[in-house]
């Protein structure tokens, strides 16, 4: 129960955080002081409290957007077990649900970005359909390679220690797995070296363009919701990516954290060192993950 | 019981037209040649009831079947050599017949206000006699059990769907859609004359169709059988590359036609495969195999055209191959663990695929009727010409958007529970300890089946937006009318109700799946292998985590906006979108369908092969006016049927030099092959 606490807690309080250090980690190479760690929460404390414009152009769909994307956000969250402990839901299959509960939130936030009639949302809204459409299949086949290792279905057995017992048999598939599920990473988050988040106004973008009619707590939620969902796939590539893990209950959440916030810190030292890809690019290196994953998979069967 | 009610339903769909054809003949005014409306129009009504009554039936019939008054078969003598009345109401027919009656009841409901005699005073009386009797003609085919039966039923809704499709004949495009359909039916009709003369050759000439003792599946004999059934059931069900006649036939039809096409008529090309294919207890490996690699061509490709459209029809129309790839995907899992000796298997696969085609007939038919609301309202089918019909249509629009989610297989709604269910079967084989190659199929049918989930999204929140969100495009639907009626509204809330029913209590389909699945000898329960109750508990989270956000976030945008009003600052009212500052921004400037697609029209370019003549922009300081064009056809069969079907007009053509028209020439042909005859006495 205790544990459960935790996780609920983790889950709704650290995702900002991780904002903030990769804010921390740019700003550290660019010499720059750069925003203090908690400014996401202050961001999401103030556009809460801020009043909305709605343009009269939109309707109801525009406002569940944002709604749906938290829920799904939330409940793939309950789903994925942090660190070595268990999720608080699990059953066979529900891994399909993770999956299929991004791709709800995807339809309703592109929905939502062509509700306000603009053509820069809509151009958003096409790429990260498109481009959400290829990261489905790497993300797939990681996932079947993890339940062939495993032997069963549901999330939090598949998650619970990958690379246990024989990691010599299991390491190159895990590695490959963990190089595409880090590209689908990158990719889903909007982050470098798919989608810069930092600005709005290029015509290259695209997360932050389809949002760009969005104000005040429906913003503050949209933000609020993709650091959650920074945070939930980070959880799940976490588990492929290392195999530390504490002996003790409470060690564990610690290595846990720790591991959360070194990913963070990965992604500014990315962000910092790497150029975004050209358009074209993207949905190549999305194509890329799938085959990576794919030979995780083909390596796993012999 | 239940095959005799079968019948009645069957006989009262066949007749629901007759009140409103006599009204249409009878009651005209001699003077003034005007039909007497209010006769016509209650004439219409009894038609509706008639089916209405029909399907209730039906439905009595099915609950009666559930709840274990199976009652025995229905055999009668018949004129026709080898034929039989032989029917019966088995676990298979009833799953198909419940989306039957349930798509075509509501369909012919939503008829009298969509496809009222006022309107279309010509064609309206037909289409309704046509309707029944295509309808009544497949419950028939469900439930006959002697190969000549189910041929001839099949006729009846064959040629009855032709001339439901072609209802608006005065239109050159529908005529050629009619008649694309019809040479497409009647090969497929070829192949299953055949494919029941092999199964009776192997029965030993009776014509009833029972199951095969083991050992024949192997053989050539049965290969030719499973060949002939994928050929002749496959070009019904509109399995690429069989698929040339649906898109045209689906966007030419009326559109409660359409969603009963879409829904059920194709569901009975996949009937005819389960059906015939599970009479064989030892299918080989290349069946299931065949199957898997079938269904995932049909299903990315089908999603692919999809993508390419702009007509909404035409759009739904390919969606429906891209379903009936995710059902054959299904049956090959489950013919592929019926060889490997795997029940789990077996079960997640048929039940999934079955499931599907329940689903399928739900959402399609929504989606159908959606479209034809839409199509009710602006007069076209072109989505780049709509835009913003969410305020003029509200009901259609919510309605869609149910259809729209569950077809793309998202949680809560129904399309999720089919997909898991053969994801879940796809997720047992790869974890299995099968042979390497084996494993290496199932892990790639399931990315395959995710690829098409991510694709069809892209492709429904196009369809969804360029038609409902955003502005208006054009003015044209300033001219359409912008009441929804009741009778139109109402079949699409029910199936809405439906889509939302299975999706958040999937336990409650199961016994109707459980009886398909031992119909097909899958030995096993659907609630044992897969938890469905929970899946259950966790889309009524999902349903219930939504509504909580969403009343969380009005919340705090209405004391978001309660804060300002009391800092008395002017709260803003009646603002446009705020589009990077752009001061006039006009609905041409939005972004289209075909630009929302065009990225995934490229990845798919080197298939879809799509058209586009874009303007060269002139490099003088005022453009003239330019024109952008873009479309993707049919590469099927624009680039491989027709051109075959030419070259074989081309060699016939050689045929011409025998014939010069000469009495004489011709009897010395007669005289040859007299000669040649006598020869060889």
């Amino acid at each position: 129960m205790l544990h459960l606490a935790v996780h609920e807690l983790l889950l709704l309080l650290l995702p900002p955080l991780l904002l903030g250090v990769i804010g921390k980690t740019k700003a550290a190479f660019a010499g720059r002081t750069g925003p203090p760690l908690l400014q996401p929460y202050y961001d999401l404390v103030r556009l809460f409290q801020k009043g909305s414009v709605f343009s009269s152009t939109t309707t109801w769909v525009f406002r569940a957007g944002p709604a749906v994307g938290l829920a799904a956000a939330l409940l793939a969250g309950q789903l994925v077990p942090l660190g070595r402990h268990a999720a608080p839901v699990s059953f066979p299959g529900d891994v399909i649900l993770f999956v299929y509960l991004f791709a709800l939130a995807r339809f309703t936030i592109t929905a939502a970005a062509l509700d306000t009639g603009s053509a820069f949302e809509g151009m958003g809204a096409a790429r990260e359909a498109s481009f959400g459409s290829l990261a489905e299949p790497a993300l797939l086949f990681g996932l079947l390679a993890l339940a062939r290792l495993a032997g069963a279905f549901s999330l939090g057995a598949m998650l619970h220690d990958p690379w246990g017992a024989g990691r010599l048999a299991r390491g190159p598939s895990l590695v490959l797995i963990a190089a595409s599920w880090s590209l689908v990473f990158l990719a889903e988050n909007c982050r470098l070296p798919f989608d810069d988040p930092n600005t709005h106004l290029e015509l290259t973008m695209i997360h932050e363009v389809m949002v760009l009619d969005h104000s005040g707590p429906a913003f503050g939620v949209i933000l609020y919701s993709a650091a959650m969902k920074l945070f939930v796939l980070g959880a799940l590539l976490l588990h492929v990516l290392s195999p530390l893990g504490g002996s003790e209950p409470w060690v564990d959440w610690a290595v846990f954290v720790a591991g959360m916030l070194l990913l963070a810190v990965a992604i500014g030292v990315v962000e910092s060192v790497m150029a975004r890809l050209r358009l074209a690019r993207v949905p190549q290196a999305l194509v890329t993950a799938s085959v990576l994953s794919a030979f995780g998979m083909l390596l796993l069967v012999r | 019981m239940s095959a005799r009610l079968v019948l009645l339903a069957a006989l009262l769909q066949a007749l629901s037209g007759l009140p409103a054809i006599f009204a249409g003949r009878t009651r005209r005014d001699r003077r003034t040649g005007r039909r007497d409306r209010p006769a016509v129009r209650t004439a219409e009504l009894a038609s509706a009831a008639l089916a209405g009554l029909g399907s209730g039936v039906g439905l009595v019939a099915l609950g009666g079947f559930l709840a274990g008054a199976g009652g025995a078969p229905v055999s009668l003598a018949w004129g026709l050599p080898g034929a039989r009345l032989d029917v019966a109401v088995d676990g298979l027919s009833a799953l198909f017949l419940l989306p039957l009656f349930v798509v075509s009841g509501l369909g012919a409901v939503y008829a009298t206000a969509y496809w009222s005699p006022a309107r279309h005073p010509r064609s309206a009386p037909a289409l309704r006699g046509f309707y029944g009797l295509t309808t009544g003609a497949m419950a028939v085919v469900l439930v006959a059990r002697n190969a000549l039966l189910f041929l001839a039923a099949w006729e009846v809704m064959a040629l009855g769907a032709y001339f439901l499709v072609t209802a608006e004949r005065h239109r050159p495009k529908v005529r050629a859609a009619g008649w694309l359909y019809l040479v497409a039916t009647h090969s497929g009709t070829l192949a299953l004359l055949a494919l029941f003369a092999q199964l009776a050759r192997l029965h030993g000439g009776s014509f009833e169709l029972a199951p095969f003792p083991p050992g024949l599946a192997g053989t050539a004999a049965g290969g030719l059988v499973f060949a002939l059934a994928l050929v002749g059931f496959g070009l019904k069900a509109g399995i690429l590359p069989l698929h040339v006649w649906l898109p045209g036939a689906h966007a030419a039809a009326p559109s409660h036609v359409s969603a009963l096409m879409s829904g059920v008529v194709l569901k009975m090309g996949i009937y005819g495969l389960v059906r015939v294919l599970t009479l064989f207890p030892d299918p080989p490996l290349a069946w299931g195999l065949t199957l898997l690699a079938v269904g995932a061509v049909s299903g990315v490709l089908g999603v692919a055209f999809a993508l390419g459209q702009h007509d909404l029809k035409r759009l739904l129309a390919y969606h429906s191959i891209e379903n009936i790839g995710i059902i054959v995907l299904g049956l090959g899992l489950g013919f592929a663990g019926r060889t490997l000796g795997q029940p789990a298997l077996v079960v997640l696969g048929f039940g999934g695929a079955l499931l599907h085609v329940v689903n399928h007939a739900l959402f399609k038919g929504l989606l159908f009727l959606g479209a034809g609301a839409v199509l009710h309202a602006t007069g076209t089918r072109e989505m780049d010409r709509m835009g913003g019909l969410l305020k003029r249509l509200p009901w259609t629009a919510a309605t869609f958007l149910v259809g729209a989610v569950a077809i793309c297989g998202l949680p809560p709604l129904n399309g999720f529970v089919s997909e898991w269910l053969l994801y879940l079967g796809f997720l047992r084989w790869t974890a299995g300890s099968g042979p390497g190659g084996l494993t290496l199929a199932a892990a790639g049918a399931a990315a395959t089946l995710a690829l098409i989930g991510g694709l069809a999204l892209t492709c429904f929140v196009k369809a969804f937006g360029a038609v409902f969100l955003g502005q208006p495009r054009t003015n044209r639907d300033e001219h359409g009318r912008t009441r929804e009626a009741g009778a139109m509204i109402a079949p699409m809330v029910a199936l809405a109700l439906l889509c939302a029913a299975i999706g958040l209590a999937p336990w409650a389909v199961a016994p109707l799946v459980d009886q398909a699945l031992r119909a097909v000898g899958a030995a096993g329960r659907l609630a044992q292998t897969a938890p469905l109750g929970v899946l259950g508990g966790a889309q009524l989270a999902v349903a219930a985590a939504v509504g909580l956000a969403a009343w969380g976030l009005s919340r705090l945008v209405r004391r978001g906006q309660r804060q300002e009003r009391a800092a008395t600052r002017p709260t803003i009212g009646g603002v446009g979108t705020w589009d990077c500052g752009y001061a006039a921004p006009t609905p041409r400037m939005q972004y289209t369908s075909s630009s929302f697609a065009s990225w995934s029209v490229g990845f798919f370019h080197w298939v879809l092969q799509p058209r586009v003549s874009a303007p060269r922009l002139s490099r003088q300081p005022f453009p003239k006016t330019a024109r952008f064009h873009g479309e993707v056809p049919d590469t099927v069969l624009d680039r491989l049927l027709l051109p075959a079907f030419r070259g074989g007009a081309w060699l016939l053509s050689w045929a011409r030099l025998l014939q010069r028209g000469h009495m004489q020439l011709y009897l010395l042909y007669l005289v040859l092959v007299l000669l040649f005859l006598l020869s060889r006495v």
